[in-house]
């Protein structure tokens, strides 16, 4: 399979945070070389001058492509899986415009509803420890509570087709792959093994050769 | 004949002004069909078969059903590239790009602080809900903290993605509305320059009227 050297891509941000393995992924699917330039989050270089001028949210990832920089996960992983069509897995389903529709749905539910429920999860069990504070057990359970109603609607979704936006694994898939890989290392991976076809779901997507390579990456909590 | 895209939900909703601003600027025809959420019509099964999550907008066109305001606006700008505002999303990768930035910019950033504070200001005292003064207080200091980037930008680029009104922009509207006009922090954009004139432009397209419009006539 040819893989595309032409353009050097530079992404700046560390490999364990979710939102720039999110893009990591996308580039392995899209068999994209890409340099990955390390952000040290610790010591606040998001908040630089130098960092603000690339994403003035003070956020990871940054992507250079040539002359276009470019942040928002979401937004970048979007630009690659198209801009590389003619390389690795087909993401985005842009040469049927029903499947298309549906990839762009499923993101923005990932978007809208999964991401809400499950970052400050995540967040309780991994950033709040390295503060020294325990976790927030209320805030927990109450994002547990939006998580499982969302993975309901997921879990009959999962019934009748493969994967989220049809029987056809995409972007929409993909995104969830971050911070799902953190939630099923704590005990809140129970939202997720009670729900069969969720079960069934995430096993697959992460077992992906490119999730499983940018999951290498994804140390954060680790000792 | 009746317009084969179809929109359910009610104007006020700020989610599905966002569609029917889209299918202004792309003169696409549309039927509204209204739903009655104080009757509790987008949790009926009917409903639930479009948009599993029970939430508006949902939407129709001939065979493809679709949810989630943000998708079916970029399916509406692929599918109708060529009517109405051929601009909107961009005619080539680079533009798109920087749009679909901006688009995930609002709803990341912009969205979930002034959502916030719409339904606190705008949504509560209709349905009799009492405020709360602390979420209030919080999520105006986050939308500042979004705006002053926004104020930066915007003094370097006439609009959020560059020299042209997109679907970025756009995708701010419905907020933004209630807020200037509907509650009394609209000075969260007016007392800040750039924003203030972005807001302005913005707010003045036929497009954007004529959904105010449909929201007072509702």
């Amino acid at each position: 399979m040819q893989r595309n050297t032409i353009m050097a891509l530079k992404l700046h941000g560390p490999a364990m945070s979710t939102s720039t393995s999110l893009v990591i992924t996308c580039l392995h699917e899209k068999e994209v070389d890409f340099e990955l330039v390390p952000v040290d989050l610790f010591a606040g270089e998001h908040k630089q001058p130098h960092f603000l001028a690339k994403n003035p949210f003070g956020q990871v990832p940054v992507l250079e492509d040539g002359d276009l920089t470019l942040f928002e996960s979401r937004a970048i992983s979007t630009y690659v899986a198209e801009k590389f069509k003619e390389t690795g897995y087909d993401l985005t389903r842009q040469q049927n415009l029903q499947e298309a529709a549906l990839v762009k749905v499923w993101m923005e539910v990932e978007s809208q509803q999964f991401c809400p429920a499950i970052a400050p999860i995540v967040y309780q069990f991994y950033v709040d420890p390295l503060k020294g504070v325990s976790p927030d057990q209320a805030m927990i359970d109450v994002n547990l509570e939006k998580l499982g109603k969302v993975l309901d609607i997921y879990e009959a979704r999962l019934s009748s087709t493969k994967y989220l936006a049809g029987d056809f694994y995409s972007l929409a898939d993909l995104h969830h792959i971050p911070y799902t890989h953190y939630l099923m290392k704590t005990p809140a991976a129970s939202v997720i093994n009670e729900r069969p076809h969720v079960k069934a779901w995430w096993e697959d997507i992460s077992s992906r050769p490119a999730s499983k390579k940018t999951a290498e990456g994804m140390t954060f909590g680790e000792k | 004949m009746a317009a084969p895209v179809k929109v359910y939900g009610p104007t006020l909703s700020t989610a599905v002004s966002r569609v029917l601003a889209c299918l202004i600027e792309k003169d696409v025809d549309f039927q509204l069909i209204p739903i009655n959420m104080s009757k509790g019509e987008h949790k009926k099964p009917d409903f639930i078969k479009m948009q599993p999550f029970g939430q508006v907008p949902a939407f129709q066109d001939e065979s493809i059903s679709l949810f989630e305001s943000r998708a079916i606006c970029r399916y509406i700008c692929d599918k109708y590239a060529d009517k109405g505002n051929k601009e909107l999303y961009g005619t080539n990768p680079l533009a798109k790009a920087s749009i679909d930035q901006w688009l995930e910019a609002e709803g990341q950033s912009f969205n979930p602080p002034s959502g916030a504070l719409v339904f606190q200001l705008a949504f509560a005292p209709r349905m009799k809900i009492p405020q709360d003064e602390g979420l209030i207080k919080q999520n105006q200091e986050k939308l500042g903290k979004v705006l002053d980037v926004y104020e930066k930008r915007l003094g370097e680029s006439r609009f959020l993605a560059g020299d042209e009104f997109s679907l970025a922009d756009l995708s701010h509207l419905p907020n933004t509305q209630y807020l200037v006009a509907g509650t009394d922090r609209g000075e969260l954009f007016t007392s800040r320059k750039n924003v203030g004139r972005w807001w302005s432009e913005i707010s003045s397209r036929e497009s954007w009227k004529k959904v105010v419009q449909m929201q007072k006539s509702g």
